[in-house]
């Protein structure tokens, strides 16, 4: 019995299927666990996450709180964002901080990026979730960001000690994701995989969701090195002799910690000139990351160790 | 024209897969600049030539190392037309779990062949599980043109053979060089007797042939939401068809029917929800519905028995004195199957559940025709299954008890993997009897 309407439904775009699978994803989370938990990194992927999630439990509230592993390097303007953000949506926040590591003087340039990550993002996480007695860590990778996360699972598995093993990654087929666990393992559950920058972007634009400012070009003072652009925010980053801050009209392309996140030089004030500039310009985003360029296969170290 | 297509590919170790993927990537411009740099210096240190284009996909770390890829790895690119997701699944000896994972959810799947060494047994096994997994459109990739001067005679030698193997699915197929870039981006004036189209063009441009909008209506609930007192809505997504404010709608396995009363969502009420949206739907009558129902419009089948194809990819052997957690939709039952399995073999089982799933064919559903076998002693998902047919297919209310209350009861404790699955099985038997 074929309705002459029906045959003619129009087809969902790129986006809203990708949206509708998230949610989707979001749903069998909570329906599956019983106290899972958003991992809030502030920046871009995070706020397309947030608002998938309130979409996907509306009318109702967001039924798990939010978790910011916060190295207490993040930009002044993302802490401020971070705490906006949860009082406009209702979550409840927590903020966890390696603080032990922190009174030891732990800073990238003292410890070394790999330490300092290890210490203040790695550490800081695992030991968050075990506080919280957590058995879900919802978390905003997407699967083109780096290669060893274009075979990362939708529920991806973590053993007791909070680690990935690519090698016992089980097979995911359809929509039909796997919530078993055994004693002590956990889950991290990603439910943006499947986007790439460019959908992060156009979503933001169609859903008007609100951004932290520092992705907007505008007159920022910074310290040019090679092909980055250091934001000074931080007392202990330390000037080369000759190095001069300058007024440069800048952007963030994805936001970590101050001491070892880049600007690019932009005009791309408004989220349509972003993506114009996504396309045109073309290098990845965590180029200008200096962590995961310390060494080969870097992302994929820390993904074993229990980095997201 | 969908605004997503979802690709897939399959071929033997060496016959060019990586090498097309990076270069479609590549020359789609969908490979970043940084990655064509640290690229460029692996392959040298490795001591190949100019651009090594299959290290854009291969991704682990170990497999580098072994110059192999072992695991699903998935790809984004797009073009003005089209927005693609593929599946790079890799053809060594884990390549029936690999390539089932990456079919089951491709709407086309490229199989490629090497042109010196034509038809092998594996390119039939793929075009094989390919197919079983509801695959209907391929394209065949005949790689390595460059080794047998473009030869047409080769090429349609080859292509000959695989109109037996495919028959009944839409395939194009095209001569290529994944290495000189022909007929992938733009077509090569190095085959002039080929009219088709080139590999890109022909995927911005096909039509697929599956349209989950025409299917029957199917609502898997996912969560009963009841912010308030005032509000109970049904969320979940659409698996196919479409729905509207007002229409009759029967939940399964009860039976019990009410109709539409509001399609809920964050944007604003709709008049109007079809496949794969995903919806929370209010319904005007107090039907007792939880999580693992299904919400048809037309009646879906129910019961507690069907053969399926099943793909086993555990080393643990399927063992069919044990009994198994089934995912289907979104309802997990315990289950025995009919037949022993070693890893990477696929054949047709019976599958016998604790209690009744609401099931299509595979062939007419993806969605609900579907499940995953986990074994509760590693929680590992151990067997992926296509529903050919129900065994019994009984009046859906009939199939719900067909047999006493106490049988049924002592049947489950029986079947149950320990104490706390036998206590958790009665426990939700006697919920299911009682309301
Ligand atoms: N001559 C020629 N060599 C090719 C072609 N495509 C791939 N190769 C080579 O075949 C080998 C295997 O390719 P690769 O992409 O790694 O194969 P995979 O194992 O299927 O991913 C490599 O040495 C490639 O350079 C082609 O079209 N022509």
């Amino acid at each position: 019995m074929l309705d002459p309407a029906v045959a003619v439904m129009p087809r969902l775009d790129h986006l809203r299927a990708l949206e509708a699978e998230s949610i989707h994803i979001l749903r069998e989370l909570v329906a599956e666990f019983e106290r899972p938990v958003m991992l809030y990194s502030i920046g871009k992927d995070s706020s397309v996450m947030l608002r998938l999630a309130q979409k996907a439990f509306f009318p109702g509230p967001i039924p798990f709180p939010l978790l910011h592993v916060d190295t207490t390097y993040k930009f002044r303007e993302m802490i401020e964002f971070r705490d906006e953000m949860a009082t406009a949506v209702g979550a409840r926040l927590i903020v966890h901080t390696n603080e032990e590591a922190i009174s030891d003087g732990t800073q990238p340039f003292a410890v070394g990026t790999q330490r300092c990550c290890g210490l203040l993002k790695t550490k800081a996480l695992l030991d968050a979730l075990q506080a919280g007695n957590f058995d879900a860590a919802i978390g905003g990778a997407r699967r083109d960001e780096e290669r060893s996360r274009a075979k990362e699972r939708v529920f991806s598995v973590r053993d007791a000690n909070g680690q990935w093993d690519p090698k016992r990654q089980r097979p995911e087929l359809w929509n039909l994701l796997n919530a078993k666990l055994q004693p002590g393992e956990s889950i991290r559950v990603f439910p943006l995989s499947n986007w790439t920058e460019i959908d992060v972007w156009q979503y933001i634009h169609v859903e008007k969701i609100p951004i932290v400012p520092l992705y907007y070009a505008k007159d920022r003072e910074v310290i040019v090195r090679g092909n980055s652009l250091i934001v000074q925010e931080q007392p202990f980053v330390v000037t080369m002799p000759g190095e001069q801050p300058q007024v440069l009209k800048c952007r963030m392309r994805s936001l970590g910690c101050s001491p070892c996140t880049g600007a690019i030089r932009s005009e791309a004030d408004t989220v349509p000139k972003i993506i114009e500039e996504l396309i045109s310009t073309r290098q990845s985003e965590r180029q200008l990351r200096i962590i995961d360029h310390d060494q080969d296969a870097s992302m994929e170290m820390k993904k074993r160790e229990g980095y997201f | 024209m969908s605004g997503l297509l979802r690709i897939c590919t399959a071929g033997s170790v060496d016959d060019g897969k990586s090498t097309l993927i990076g270069r479609l990537l590549h020359d789609s411009q969908s490979v970043y600049e940084d990655q064509v740099h640290s690229v460029k210096a692996a392959s040298k240190n490795r001591g190949v030539g100019v651009i090594d284009f299959s290290l854009f996909t291969d991704g682990l770390k170990a497999e580098r190392e072994q110059g192999i890829t072992i695991d699903v790895a998935y790809r984004y690119f797009a073009t003005a037309r089209r927005k693609f997701i593929l599946a790079d699944t890799p053809g060594h000896e884990q390549y029936t779990r690999n390539m089932a994972t990456g079919a089951s959810t491709a709407d086309v799947a490229i199989l490629l062949v090497d042109a010196q060494q034509g038809v092998k047994v594996q390119s039939r096994r793929h075009a094989r599980i390919a197919s079983l997994l509801g695959i209907k459109d391929f394209v065949l990739a005949v790689n390595k043109m460059d080794l047998v001067d473009f030869d047409r005679e080769i090429f349609e030698g080859i292509t000959d053979e695989f109109e037996e193997i495919l028959a009944g699915a839409n395939f194009h197929a095209i001569p290529m060089s994944a290495l000189g870039g022909d007929n992938v981006i733009t077509k090569s004036d190095r085959t002039p007797w080929f009219n088709g189209s080139s590999l890109l063009d022909f995927l911005e441009t096909v039509q697929v042939t599956r349209d989950l909008t025409a299917l029957p209506f199917r609502f898997p609930v996912q969560l009963v939401m009841r912010p308030d007192r005032e509000f109970r809505g049904y969320a979940g997504q659409i698996a196919s068809g479409s729905v509207r404010i007002g229409d009759r709608l029967t939940t399964w396995p009860s039976g019990r029917s009410a109709h539409v009363k509001r399609i809920v969502t964050y944007d604003g009420e709709l008049d109007l929800a079809y496949a794969p949206m995903s919806v929370t739907l209010v319904l005007d009558d107090e039907i007792d519905i939880s999580r693992g129902d299904t919400l048809t419009a037309e009646p879906p089948h129910v019961g507690t028995q069907f053969e399926a194809e099943v793909v086993w990819m555990d080393e643990r052997p399927l063992d069919p004195a044990r009994v198994y957690l089934l995912k289907h939709t979104t309802r997990t039952v315990t289950a025995e199957v009919s037949h022993a399995l070693l890893m990477n073999q696929i054949a047709t089982v019976t599958v016998s559940t604790a209690r009744p799933l609401v099931f299509d064919k595979y062939e007419t559903n993806r969605i609900t025709g579907s499940f995953i076998l986990v074994d509760p002693a590693t929680q590992f998902t151990a067997g992926a299954g296509m529903i050919t047919n129900p065994v019994r297919d009984d009046a859906p209310v009939a199939a719900v008890a067909p047999v006493s209350a106490a049988e049924r009861l002592a049947l489950m404790a029986r079947r149950a993997g320990s104490d706390a699955e036998a206590v958790e099985a009665v426990r939700k038997a006697l919920e299911e009897l009682l309301t």
